[in-house]
């Protein structure tokens, strides 16, 4: 009736508009990715290098992954099956210090050179010398600058010896070699494209190593080649037709940086994309429920935690950190908060890994905290502050324990903060309590123990500044088993010292352990043979076909 | 105003910008040194890659080598992407300058006529409409309606092409010359990724096209009706001119001065680059490059991306200057 009053001009132009932009696009084609290349949205803007010796960041791993071939790798359906990758085989010497590897014939890099040991040992030697951050998981064997040439060096062609400084479990150093410091770069190719810097006292080197080429430049033998990288909007992988093994049925694989799980979906729903790598639940869901797309998901090496500060008085009795492990609400944070992304999880390693406890001791029990918090002198409760950051679904968790210390007369005080903000502030033992996880850096049990049960030196200014020190929690014990571990040579007792220490870690640390995350990703049906990997590394995008 | 002291101004306004951004940047309680190393490096490695960058300095010392840099052309690398800042910046800002200045001309040719008209018929259906969409605008999410266009024109209607920039199909055919994918599919004549280009940004484009349009409907029609109530007006239509021309050739041509600076200024908040609209269609800009680094406290970046906003600012300020005195003849003289 109202609409009655509007002339026929003003009509004209309303419905212009609300339509002009759609007239004039027409009707684009059905979306469909071509048929010869994977397309996956994924928050890719933690990459900040290609360089095996620097790259440290998850989504980067797994193009390190694809890209680059190792020693060694594992296998991703039975991680403690550790296999040849350019090795054919390898003998560890009887005092357990000298790991000896022959290369496989005939292998060539993208670049058509040959692999030779030779590159092996500019690789591992290159990535000591650089001395980035991953460098440490080669470092703790024992390689320095000055003696890395001899550590690990090529005999002849085909022959790589690799010399720690003690005997340490044989899985140990396997484990640490299939990561991605230990990847193979083509030792002719990134000569030639080396900088020339002025040694100084710091840096007795006269070049760089190719490392300024390197960060944006590919030289490896793996699947995939890396052709193209542009920061925070796209990453493209091309298939190497010099591989060794059984060449990618794909031809490419095209990352796009897309951060909002919303966003994804749809594109996923419109055939878009193949692959879909941030979905939220409720996205999950859906995507769940469309016939023409599937989820996979896998549990990964990153757990999550509450930590208690043990500079907190409070917070140090162990009546204290007990009755916190009492007042999480698991179930409820495992059938809603985390449904679909994640697992409960009590002890300091993944499910998967070598050693893993399924033991879980801890429910919501707000009698049982109560009584531990009178024997700890506080059975009116206290009032505390946990730094969160912004991000879900660690905000929700916050909430929900924040709810079930209440009940046990707990006042808990949420700072949230911007991730890096709460880090700072944590890592400075600034905090009371802070939420956080853990992601191992190589596929060992030693990887989470270095960190949750060893604390060698708890000074401000200690130099080992592992989760435990940053919550100070002193413990000289825990530390010497922790070393034990690493130094046994058998792998059964080797096992029987983790199951050890994650019992003592889940009676007496000041962690919460809350969950092991489970990584998922929505994929058309199209698309075959696609694995995520337990590790980052070991999602192999290049096996993927579609039909 | 004379030249010297223009660039005063603009010399203080720059090493005012610098120094309140820089500022800030380095007492937010974020240590630069994690968005490079991450959290596993070894103390060691943080300890040097401080010093690596200087930031073990202090401030004022840190701030001088920064304005000693810019002074050279020189405004450090960003430690996310690795690249140097205007690198970077000579790369995501086309992608925002495309996107804001389809908005602006959406926002401008829609809106000014539904503001005159809401203005000419006051108080009826019409303004009463005008006002709805205006009120939508302001208060909707742009988010929420972002992700509602993307949902109804993109997924189910399928009238226009995903989020990004460009299909990936055109990955391997489509090379950039100037950044401007709109004009380089045409520079290449290169038809089939010119309508690839035009079917992705329409939908974000008409996005910030609704919200600007918003803003200069409701400002086109308080000038419009500040116009009409004048005398001018009066002694027009007791001259018999028509209504037509009244309202279209006298009445806004003289609202247009002021309209100007809105237009100008609304342009200037869309080249800022709208964090929301670039994160919801994956748009690689500006907004969304200067916020990834300022949560990173990759402050290199922050500073690059002020400056060049800054320079939005006075370049689009002058160019509003120059349009002032075409417009109005009283200032050409002045």
């Amino acid at each position: 009736m109202m609409m009655g009053k509007i002339n026929g001009r003003v009509r004209v132009l309303l419905a212009g508009a609300a339509l002009s932009a759609l007239v004039l696009t027409g009707a684009p084609a059905y979306a469909e990715t071509p048929a010869d290349t994977l397309v996956l949205a994924w928050a890719i803007d933690d990459i900040i290098t290609l360089d095996p010796a620097e790259s440290f960041e998850i989504s980067a791993g797994e193009m390190m992954g694809n890209s680059y071939d190792r020693l060694v790798r594992f296998d991703p359906a039975d991680p403690s099956n550790i296999y040849g990758d350019i090795a054919e085989s390898w003998t560890v010497s009887d005092d357990g210090k000298t790991f000896t590897f022959k290369i496989k014939p005939g292998l060539k890099f993208a670049s058509g050179n040959p692999v030779t040991a030779e590159d092996v040992a500019f690789s591992i030697q290159r990535v000591v010398k650089l001395d980035k951050s991953p460098a440490f998981i080669l470092t703790q064997f024992g390689l320095t600058k000055d003696n890395v040439d001899e550590n690990a060096k090529a005999t002849d062609a085909s022959t790589f010896v690799f010399v720690t400084d003690q005997a340490y479990a044989p899985t140990f150093v396997l484990n640490c070699l299939t990561s991605n410091p230990a990847a193979v770069v083509d030792k002719k190719l990134v000569l030639e494209h080396v900088e020339a810097v002025t040694p100084s006292e710091e840096n007795k080197f006269d070049n760089d190593f190719g490392y300024a080429w390197l960060k944006t430049n590919y030289a490896g033998s793996g699947p995939m080649k890396i052709r193209d990288w542009r920061a925070n909007e796209i990453l493209v992988l091309e298939r190497n037709d010099n591989y060794y093994g059984d060449k990618a049925p794909l031809a490419r694989v095209i990352y796009r940086h897309v951060k909002e799980s919303a966003t994804q979906r749809l594109m996923l729903e419109s055939g878009d994309i193949d692959i879909a790598r941030n979905l939220s639940p409720n996205d999950l869901d859906a995507v769940s429920a469309n016939e023409n797309l599937a989820v996979t998901s896998t549990p990964k090496g990153t757990v999550y935690y509450i930590s208690l500060n043990q500079k907190n008085e409070t917070l140090a009795k162990p009546e204290v950190r007990q009755a916190f492990k009492y007042l999480v609400d698991y179930d409820g944070i495992g059938e809603t908060l985390i449904k679909g992304i994640g697992e409960i999880n009590q002890t300091f390693l993944p499910k998967g890994m070598l050693g893993w406890a399924d033991d879980k001791p801890f429910k919501l029990d707000v009698a049982k905290a109560k009584e531990l918090l009178a024997a700890a002198g506080v059975p009116e409760g206290f009032s505390v502050t946990m730094d969160v950051r912004n991000t879900q679904p660690v905000t929700g968790i916050a909430e929900s324990f924040q709810q079930s210390l209440a009940e046990a007369g707990i006042k808990m005080e949420i700072i949230p903060g911007d991730g890096k903000q709460t880090l700072t502030k944590y890592r400075a033992r600034n905090h009371d309590m802070y939420i956080g996880q853990w992601g191992v850096d190589y596929w060992d049990p030693h990887s989470n123990a270095d960190t949750f049960t060893s604390n060698p030196d708890n000074a401000d200014d200690a130099s080992s500044k592992t989760l435990a020190w940053r919550n100070a929690w002193d413990i000289p014990e825990l530390t010497a088993e922790t070393k034990s571990a690493v130094v046994e040579p058998d792998s059964a007792k080797r096992v029987e010292i983790y199951k050890s220490l994650q019992k003592k870690f889940v009676e007496t640390s000041p962690f919460v352990m809350i969950y092991q995350q489970t990584e998922v990703a929505g994929v058309r049906k199209a698309v075959q043979n696609f694995k995520l990997g337990p590790s980052s590394d070991t999602t192999y995008v290049y096996k993927v076909s579609k039909n | 105003m004379s030249i010297g002291r223009f660039l005063i101004i603009v010399a203080t306004t720059y090493l005012g910008l610098l120094a309140v951004t820089f500022f800030i940047g380095r007492v937010i309680p974020i240590d630069p040194v994690l968005a490079i190393v991450g959290d596993r490096a070894p103390a060691y490695v943080v300890e040097r890659t401080r010093e690596e960058l200087g930031l073990n300095l202090p401030y004022w010392q840190q701030f001088l080598l920064y304005v000693k840099g810019v002074f050279q052309g020189d405004f450090g690398r960003s430690v996310l992407t690795t690249n140097p800042v205007m690198e970077d910046i000579r790369r995501v800002f086309p992608a925002t300058v495309e996107l804001a200045t389809l908005g602006t001309l959406i926002g401008a040719l829609i809106g000014v006529p539904l503001g005159v008209l809401a203005a000419v018929k006051r108080g009826s259906v019409i303004d009463q409409i005008v006002r709805v969409i205006g009120l939508i605008g302001y208060s909707v999410p742009i988010f929420w309606l972002g992700l509602l266009a993307l949902l109804v024109f993109y997924a189910r209607l399928r009238w226009t092409a995903g989020p990004g920039r460009i299909d990936v199909v055109f990955e391997y055919t489509f090379t950039p010359i100037t950044g401007f994918y709109l004009l380089d599919s045409v520079l290449r004549r290169d038809w089939a990724a010119f309508r690839d280009i035009f079917a992705h940004i329409v939908l974000p484009a008409s996005l910030l096209g609704y919200f600007s349009l918003a803003y200069i409907s409701r400002m086109t029609r308080s000038f419009m009706l500040n116009e009409l109530s004048q005398e001018y007006i009066v002694a027009a239509r007791a001259k018999g001119l028509s209504e037509t021309r009244i309202i279209w050739a006298h009445a806004l041509r003289n609202a247009a001065v002021p309209l100007v600076t809105v237009i100008a200024l609304s342009y200037a908040g869309l080249l800022e680059g709208s964090v929301l609209t670039e994160t919801v269609f994956a748009w690689p800009g500006l907004g969304l490059y200067i916020t990834d680094s300022l949560q990173n406290a990759d402050m290199n970046a922050v500073l690059g991306g002020t400056i060049v906003i800054g320079s939005v600012f006075i370049g689009i300020n002058l160019f509003a200057d120059l349009l002032y005195r075409t417009l109005d003849p009283r200032t050409r003289n002045a």
